[in-house]
């Protein structure tokens, strides 16, 4: 399973509370992670990346192991110790004012 | 009749104001959907507890929330907002072309007579249209590809679509209005549209009296008598007769013809209200004094409302989509602030009082009288 942190919005928005937990079959990649995420909880579809160009918001940031891996590669393999349920993979909103 | 309800958006949540006929205590509920942008809240004319609402906001875009009890419990609907087709460009500030960019909704509109029917206008500037209480949107393509779109450009606000009225008589007629393109009319559902500017007259563009790019702020109708039209535009308040085919200014006496907001009062067709703001340089209100405007001549012969409002060091604005009547007898007339107060009068605007003073900037409100 693969430990997902949301951002409070999102958590609300999703029913949840704390982390999130996902099956992702296959590679653990950002996309894979954020495609699962959104089959559980099809409310936060559009909410994290475009839901025409697929890409990240602007102001939605993607953090694992201490690391900002927001531009990466979406196809680009996580951390191992996220594809091992070791540590969380976070969605963060930006630091922005308002 | 039980009472009134107001539906008022706000920069930080919805807040929902409910008092009984008399309309002179309120209960306040709220906020929903805390932190999150409402920039409109609007109720079924078929049954006022079919509720939507536009959340968006700007790190997690746009969600659209829809209620069937009157607001105490929430489902999110679609808010799959695709332009339909090719996008093609319009004029950005600089006066480049910029293909069109979804960016979130500015106004809901539900049929007066179909309770699964609603309507929605975007910024980048584009109708919508739900069959099926929201739970999917169509895109009415006749406005976007309009032969003058390619020349359309946005406002300071964003080119956002933000007034839309169904006609009460005429079920294929709506007219709808956009910053700064102009308002625009449908004779056949949505089909095909026409540019309906004529008389309108705006210094800041290089043809003042164009057929597009004028900003029009807001437009009102008395469902009575459909056919008139006011609008509040970026400087001038201005009256059609003939369904915006043509129109003429009314701002007669104001201290100032700038302003967003304009409202028809319920049961007399010739009673509007506006409130003037100093001038598109100065978004507050002239002289520090809160004044909402009534003309009961239909324009021109305009009288400063004042009582229970502040007379001294008030700076705040009224936006386009916060204002509101009730239909009650006498008329309720609602606003709400940019410094979120949200004052209401029970009648017809002789006297105000504050129902709730320290609410989030406000957006928009609307009133629905409630069976």
């Amino acid at each position: 399973m693969i430990r997902v942190i949301l951002p409070p919005h999102l958590r609300t928005l999703a029913h949840v509370t704390g982390e999130v937990r996902v099956e992702v079959p296959g590679e653990v990649t950002q996309r894979h992670v954020l495609d699962a995420v959104e089959a559980k909880f099809p409310m936060l579809v559009g909410t994290m990346r475009d839901r025409g160009t697929g890409k990240r918001r602007a102001l939605v940031r993607f953090f694992a192991c201490e690391e900002d891996l927001s531009n990466e590669p979406p196809d680009a393999a996580l951390p191992d110790r996220v594809a091992q349920g070791e540590e969380p993979f976070l969605v963060v909103g930006a630091m922005a004012g308002g | 009749m039980s009472g009134v309800r107001l539906l008022v958006g706000t920069r930080k949540g919805l807040f929902i104001l409910t008092s009984d006929a008399a309309r002179q205590d309120w209960k306040v509920d709220g906020p929903h959907f805390g932190g999150w942008e409402i920039y409109h809240a609007n109720g079924s004319p078929v049954d006022p507890d079919r509720i939507y609402v536009s959340q968006s906001g700007g790190w997690f875009g746009q969600l659209i929330q829809r209620s069937d009890d009157g607001g105490a419990t929430w489902q999110q609907v679609d808010h799959d907002f695709t332009y339909a087709g090719e996008v093609g460009d319009h004029l950005w500030y600089d006066g480049t072309p910029r293909p069109w960019e979804f960016k979130r909704i500015w106004h809901l509109e539900p049929s007066r007579t179909e309770l699964d029917v609603v309507y929605a206008g975007a910024e980048d500037a584009a109708l919508y249209k739900s069959t099926d209480g929201g739970q999917k949107w169509v895109e009415l393509t006749g406005l976007r590809t309009h032969a003058s779109a390619p020349k359309w450009q946005p406002g300071a606000g964003g080119m956002c679509l933000h007034t839309i009225i169904l006609d009460p008589v005429d079920p294929d007629r709506i007219f709808v209005a956009i910053s700064a393109a102009g308002a625009f009319r449908t004779d056949d559902g949505g089909i095909t549209w026409k540019p309906i500017n004529r008389g309108l007259n705006s210094d800041g563009i290089p043809d003042p009296d164009a057929e597009v790019g004028h900003c029009v702020h807001r437009i009102a109708q008395h469902p009575s008598r459909p056919d008139t039209l006011f609008m509040q535009k970026h400087w001038d308040v201005m009256r059609s007769d003939d369904a915006g085919d043509n129109w003429r200014e009314i701002s007669g006496d104001l201290p100032t013809d700038f302003g967003f907001p304009i409202a028809v009062h319920a049961h007399e067709p010739e009673t509007i209200y506006v409130v003037p703001i100093t001038s598109d340089s100065l978004h507050y209100v002239m002289d520090g004094k809160l004044r909402v405007y009534r003309s009961r001549t239909g324009g021109e012969q305009w009288e400063p409302l004042t009582v229970g409002l502040p007379q001294e060091h008030c700076y705040v604005n009224v936006l386009r989509d916060a204002m509101a009547v009730d239909t009650l007898d006498e008329c309720g007339v609602y606003f709400g602030t940019s410094a979120g107060q949200v004052y209401g009068s029970a009648d017809s605007g002789d006297t105000w009082k504050a129902l709730v003073s320290d609410l989030p900037p406000i957006c928009s409100v609307e009133a629905q009288v409630l069976p």
